[in-house]
């Protein structure tokens, strides 16, 4: 760290006036230096202040926010003291952003080639009739393919991970010296994110840049930065080496968020952090982590920790490094409780398919070709207290199949069985009570699937009411028990959902799946919109529940290492269609289809050693192929014109491990460049 | 593009024929008819009998219906209630005299509202914003015959700028009914600026809070090429329908500012033939007033189709 | 209980609230106990006394037929009170009602629908009421119903709309997966969750239902003279403006201070439940 930092913010706080008039701050003293070259990490949980933090190091507060004191340092003059002339030149020039949701951050109205000029014209010194040329080349060093046809689309007509990638040829327009990076994977597929990820490493090392990578997600982090800085409550508590930071994390936070992560390679389940992080008018009188560290003492509750130098090179705010060193990491949690073997079936999907278009009248009358069903061909068997995963990248059809399981959706074809042998009937509507109570669903938003108006209580006596007939008295006491169970206590009756915390309405929502005493419970991406501590709380949740009542479940995730923690047999589904199904164990360690070791090979983990196996391009299509196998465009080990005609078969690889492709079975064993992971 | 366009051509006509369905069933649910108009006390016995014969009364609903709208179609409205006048001679100066003060009122109002919303937007929460905010609210609460009224007694009363009482004939040069004509448009306008600068406000604060106007910021683009190039853009196009309905709905208030400064246009002529129960004129200026209501919204549809991308091409999929 | 007194308390915080719903308690309030404070019969000419001036036995002046102004005024909202704050619950129960049912049913049924309700809008505003009332009389039995029904179509729309919304979310699905009968998901999850953006939606309209009645009064189709009614006083004072502003004023102060009030009120009701009002069209 011979030259001078490039960025140097030092004692920053930043704030908003709350109702009572009172300052309240969001980011309390934080520093952080970025040197040229380097990349460093932001990582907290949500309402930690890292987008704010990385905002703020271009000199830009979003509305309602003020800087209360300190300073951002950058080229050598404050950021917040320069004239708007000033920050106009380097935001965008020397200065690069690359937000979160490029599908907002681009201006919907102007094509994309409009947007890359005006960066252009804005920043870069080249004469004007070399813009052209210029544009062609960033969209080029992003690797879009067809960039004379990205120039003319808008926006909107992109896939996401697309307008990343112009979001960052945009950023490279201006030759910036340093990239603050917001989040810019978040909500993308693994196999996109994988890819743009590499793409930002070379960028960074090729051009010497300096990026700040602000994420919730430590896998990420781990494969891009070189030092991690962990924000909790708007305060750093920890600072050092990625690697360093993440073998042995100097901070009971880091501790508690690094066991919370779920693991490929783990047989346990991820350890919760309990409690939830003070919001910004909190006291701040001791350690905000106090409340909820394990081995907080009296004096944490009292003194506010300052940054001290711990061990392995880290910084950390915590008045006993020294002890923290010492104790567990203690990265095994809860074991996963399992379903006995031959347990009898619950449910069986035979051939099912679901399409949502109809066709048009003028369509039909054309005689067009109907294009292929959004879900085809699922065969499916669940036995009672399993957990089934279903995995796949957006567009896979998990969430339809779930509809259809449900009775939302009804299905164009095949059959739904329940255990007993009986048929379902497609739509809720048609389905005998008993046969409604004994499925149950979970979504993905408990914001969305809550009704905002009603009380917990008469959230959780929907169901109690409808199926058990109970009143009064027995409802309240039933609605009790349904918050223990969830870990929640009677005083939650008569809040609403919008006083609650995303995780405790998840709880909520759990406790009302269950309320019906179901025999399977369909779980849509139920973690998804949670931080990752209280994602673990989620997991353990149902695994308890699972447990004790020997519920099915089948459990939709995009994420695979969730998928993992709590799947007995996991589905892999790509385009609406099986690529391979098995025993969770077996297709873990010897994915077999192109497709799951490409889906596995992309998954990041938090380990500084671990090199992400990029094996199938990242390009989305809009529809399934009407013919052969689903994953043949991407495919990279594709076997010529079988693969685009012919469906492929279904290879038994025993155990119930099924594998659908046409290269022989013993073949791809052979081919799985993978190595097992442990 | 153009099979949506078509579409909404399609509904638009359908809508036309639904108003002239409606408006025919409901004149013929009301009690009387044009012959119990015109022969007011003897319209008995033998005298309405002869009249309904002469007036093809007596044929059956559905062939009038179909006769009606047949030469309506061919801008024929028939004969007034005396049986004398035809509807569409009555009708023809009106109309270009209220479309006049329609198109006087719009062409100040929409720029107007446009530029005040804007300004009050982007100076959200300033003393400027809250200025125009609340005079906003005082116009769109104020009955266009109190405006009027106060504007005749500010102007023409109290500052004797304009005469207060006038009757031109609907045939005069458009320069004759000059006076009648600016305080009318005065009220209009008002009423329209009102309404739609409080959505174009709110529209212009969404687009300023937006993440491309915060990227924007971030790629360094100077703060008025945001507001021009990437804010308003995209703040005005969704509310081109709203504007559209906001004025098409506006256009009924016509009625009431022109019977206050006795303006001759249609809207007086409709109260006037309303008053003389002269039901034949009702039905002609009824279906008028409707059609135009349905091109402009489909004047709005068409020009938000045309200008808005995300409109223009179907929603790829998020990948 | 709690839930409304929260609000109104919510809205009184603000100073919208605080002035309008002031404004509007002070008008419901008059209109109810005028009849007994007025200084006068509102029908006694006094024809030694037109078009005079405010004096200490008028504090308002007298009209053109000698007639007491203030009294007039005191009493001219009651007949469009009356008449509106019946005909707006209505209008807003029977369009709110359709619109919903609309929303959720979708299909044929919805397109029909929806295309009437576009043409009953093409009709120009006032048109339909003059109509009625021309040929039926323009007593309260017949502006009740025809304004009821007229000022409930626009509501149709937006009570479609606004269910559309609610429905997309996901605990209306969850309801549905569960399997309670249409019905009660309608009352219990849908309803509520549209209740809100109706009680605004109602106030902004019978703000506008005020406007029109007293339009309609002007116009001469509205209350019978000699009764009193704001529009019409303002149409009679109008011709003799120019000799007594005061008799143009007083009413137009009167109906003005209510329609903004009740424009604050549902202001500051929109703000409190976190609906933005001013983002729609006004059909």
């Amino acid at each position: 760290m011979a030259s001078p930092p490039l960025i140097d913010i030092r004692k920053l706080c930043i704030g908003f006036r709350g109702r009572s008039g009172a300052l309240l701050p969001v980011l309390h003293d934080v520093d952080l230096t970025v040197c040229r070259g380097e990349s460093i990490g932001i990582v907290g949980e949500s309402g930690s202040g890292k987008s704010t933090l990385a905002l703020a190091a271009m000199g830009y507060l979003k509305h309602g926010l003020q800087k209360i004191s300190g300073e951002v340092i950058y080229d050598g003059a404050d950021m917040f003291a320069r004239t708007s002339h000033d920050l106009s030149n380097i935001r965008g020039g020397q200065l690069g952003l690359i937000p979160q949701n490029s599908g907002q951050a681009l201006t919907p109205t102007l094509r994309i080639g409009r947007q890359i000029h005006e960066a252009l014209r804005l920043h870069c010194s080249m004469p004007t009739s070399s813009h052209a040329e210029r544009a062609m080349d960033l969209l080029t060093q992003v690797r879009l393919p067809d960039p004379k046809a990205i120039l003319h689309r808008y926006p909107h007509e992109l896939s996401g991970g697309q307008q990343q990638r112009v979001a960052i040829a945009m950023a490279l327009a201006g030759e910036p010296d340093a990239l603050m990076l917001d989040e810019p994977t978040t909500g993308l597929d693994v196999t996109t994110q994988a890819h743009i990820l590499e793409l930002l490493r070379e960028l960074a090392a090729s051009r010497n840049m300096a990026m700040v990578y602000v994420s919730h997600d430590l896998g990420v982090i781990a494969r891009v930065c070189d030092r991690v800085q962990v924000l909790y409550a708007g305060e750093t508590v920890l600072s050092g080496p990625t690697r360093e930071v993440l073998r042995h994390p100097g901070h009971p936070y880091a501790r508690g968020l690094l066991a919370s992560i779920p693991r490929l390679g783990d047989r346990t389940l991820p350890r919760a952090l309990e409690g939830r992080p003070p919001g910004p008018d909190g006291p701040r009188d001791g350690c905000a982590f106090a409340p909820r560290c394990g081995m907080a003492t009296k004096e944490c509750t009292t003194t506010h920790p300052p940054m001290i130098t711990g061990m392995a090179r880290q910084m950390t705010r915590c008045l006993y490094p020294m002890q923290v060193a010492g104790s567990d990491l203690g990265g095994a949690g809860a074991v996963l409780s399992c379903c006995a073997a031959d347990s009898p079936s619950v449910l069986r999907l035979d051939e099912v398919a679901v399409r949502y278009d109809q066709p048009g009248i003028l369509a039909a009358l054309r005689g067009a070709p109907r294009p292929p069903s959004t879900v085809d061909g699922i065969t499916l068997d669940l036995t009672r207290g399993e957990t089934l995963g279903l995995v796949g990248e957006s567009g896979s059809g998990k969430s339809t199949i779930l509809k259809t399981i449900a009775g939302l959706l009804p299905p164009a074809k095949g059959r739904i069985t329940l255990g007993d042998g009986t048929d379902l009937s497609p739509t809720v509507e048609q389905r005998r009570p008993d046969h409604l109570r004994r499925i149950q669903m979970i979504f993905q938003n408990p914001d969305d699937s809550l009704n905002p108006r009603q009380s917990i209580g008469e959230i959780l006596a929907q169901p109690l009411r409808l199926y058990f007939g109970l009143r009064e008295r027995a409802l309240r006491d039933r609605a009790v028990e349904l918050l223990d169970t969830v870990r929640l206590g009677s005083h939650y009756l008569d809040r609403r959902p919008g006083q609650l915390s995303g995780g405790e309405k998840q709880r909520v929502a759990v406790a009302r799946a269950f309320a019906a005493g179901p025999e399977i419970v369909l779980c849509d991406e139920i973690t998804s919109a949670l931080d990752v501590s209280v994602q673990a709380a989620v997991l353990e949740l149902l695994n308890d529940l699972k447990g004790l009542h020997g519920t099915a479940f089948i459990f939709v995730s995009h994420d695979l290492t969730v998928v993992r923690a709590l799947s007995d047999r996991v589905a892999v589904l790509y385009q609406g269609r099986l690529c391979e199904i098995g025993p969770a164990a077996a297709v873990y360690a010897h994915p077999s289809h192109p497709y799951t070791e490409a889906l596995l090979g992309a998954v990041l983990e938090p380990d500084p050693d671990q090199t992400p196996n990029l094996l199938a391009e990242d390009f989305a299509d809009l529809s399934p192929p009407a013919r052969g196998c689903p994953f043949q465009r991407r495919c990279p080990v594709k076997r010529g014109a079988l693969c685009e005609t012919d469906t492929p078969p279904a290879q038994e690889a025993g155990d119930g491990h099924v594998i659908r492709c046409h290269i022989p079975l013993a073949e791809l064993r052979v081919s799985t460049t993978q190595a097992p992971k442990s | 593009m153009f099979s949506m366009i078509f579409k909404r051509l399609a509904l638009g006509l359908v809508t036309v024929w639904l108003v002239s369905v409606i408006i025919f069933l409901g004149v013929e649910a009301l009690p009387g008819d044009a012959c119990t108009a015109i022969l007011e006390r003897d319209a008995h016995g033998e005298a309405l009998e002869k009249c309904r014969e002469i007036m093809g009364l007596n044929s059956p609903a559905l062939s009038r219906y179909l006769s009606w709208a047949g030469s309506a179609l061919q801008g024929d409205f028939g004969l007034s209630a005396n049986g004398k006048d035809s509807i569409t001679d009555l009708v023809g100066y009106r109309v270009r005299n209220s479309f006049l003060l329609a198109a006087g009122a719009l062409s100040v109002g929409i720029p107007l509202s446009i530029f005040l919303g804007t300004v009050a937007g982007l100076r959200r929460d300033t003393w400027i914003d809250l200025l125009f905010s609340t005079g906003a609210i005082f116009a769109m609460t104020i009955p266009e015959f109190v405006a009027a009224t106060l504007l005749i007694l500010i102007f023409a009363i109290w500052l004797g700028w304009v005469p207060a009482i006038v009757l031109t004939p609907a045939d005069a040069q458009p320069l004759e009914f000059f006076p009648e004509f600016i305080l009318a448009a005065v009220v209009l306008t008002m009423l329209m600026v009102a309404h739609i600068m409080r959505m174009v406000r709110s529209s212009v604060i969404d687009a300023m809070a937006s993440d491309y106007v915060q990227m924007a910021t971030l790629k360094g683009v100077p703060y008025w090429q945001i507001v021009f190039r990437h804010a308003l853009p995209n703040a005005l196009l969704p509310a081109i329908n709203i504007i559209a309905l906001t004025v098409a709905w506006l256009l009924g208030g016509v009625v009431v500012v022109e019977v206050v400064f006795n303006y001759p246009g249609l809207g007086r002529l409709l109260v006037d033939a309303i008053s003389g129960r002269d039901l034949p004129v009702v039905q002609a200026i009824t279906m008028i007033v409707a059609a135009t209501y349905v091109a402009i919204n489909l004047l709005a549809d068409i020009l938000s189709l045309a200008l808005n991308p995300r409109l223009r091409s179907h929603r790829m999929r998020q990948g | 209980m709690t839930r409304t007194a929260a609000i109104v308390r919510n809205m009184i915080a603000r100073p919208s609230g605080a002035i309008g719903l002031t404004l509007v308690v002070c008008h419901l309030l008059l209109a109810l106990v005028s009849p007994w404070i007025v200084p006068f019969d509102y029908k006694e000419m006094n024809a030694l006394q037109t078009l005079s001036g405010p004096s200490s036995e008028h504090w308002l002046g007298t009209d053109h037929l000698g007639r007491d102004v203030l009294t007039r005024m005191l009493l001219g909202g009651r007949e469009a009170l009356l008449v509106t704050g019946i005909a707006t619950p209505i209008a807003m129960i029977w369009g709110g009602l359709l619109g919903v049912y609309l929303g959720l049913r979708g299909g044929w049924t919805d397109e029909v629908a929806m295309r009437l309700v576009d043409a009953f809008l093409a009709l120009p505003g006032i048109l339909p009421l003059l109509v009625l009332i021309t040929v039926f009389g323009s007593g309260g039995e017949v502006l009740m119903p025809t304004l009821a029904f007229f000022f409930g179509i626009p509501v149709i729309r937006v009570a479609r709309a606004a269910a559309h919304e609610v429905v997309a979310r996901d605990f209306i699905s969850a309801a549905r997966a569960r399997g309670h009968r249409r019905l009660d998901i309608v009352r219990r999850e849908l309803l509520p969750n549209v209740a809100d953006a109706l009680l605004v939606e109602g106030a902004m309209r019978w703000s506008w239902m005020l406007l029109g009645f007293s339009a309609l009064s002007f116009l001469g189709f509205g209350v019978a003279p000699p009764h009193p009614d704001w529009g019409l006083m303002v149409s009679d004072a109008r011709v003799y403006m120019s000799l007594a502003p005061w008799g143009v004023i007083a009413p137009v102060v009167a109906l003005s201070s209510l329609i903004i009030g009740i424009n604050l009120t549902a202001d500051a009701l929109a703000k409190t439940l976190g609906l933005d009002q001013s983002r729609k069209a006004v059909v």
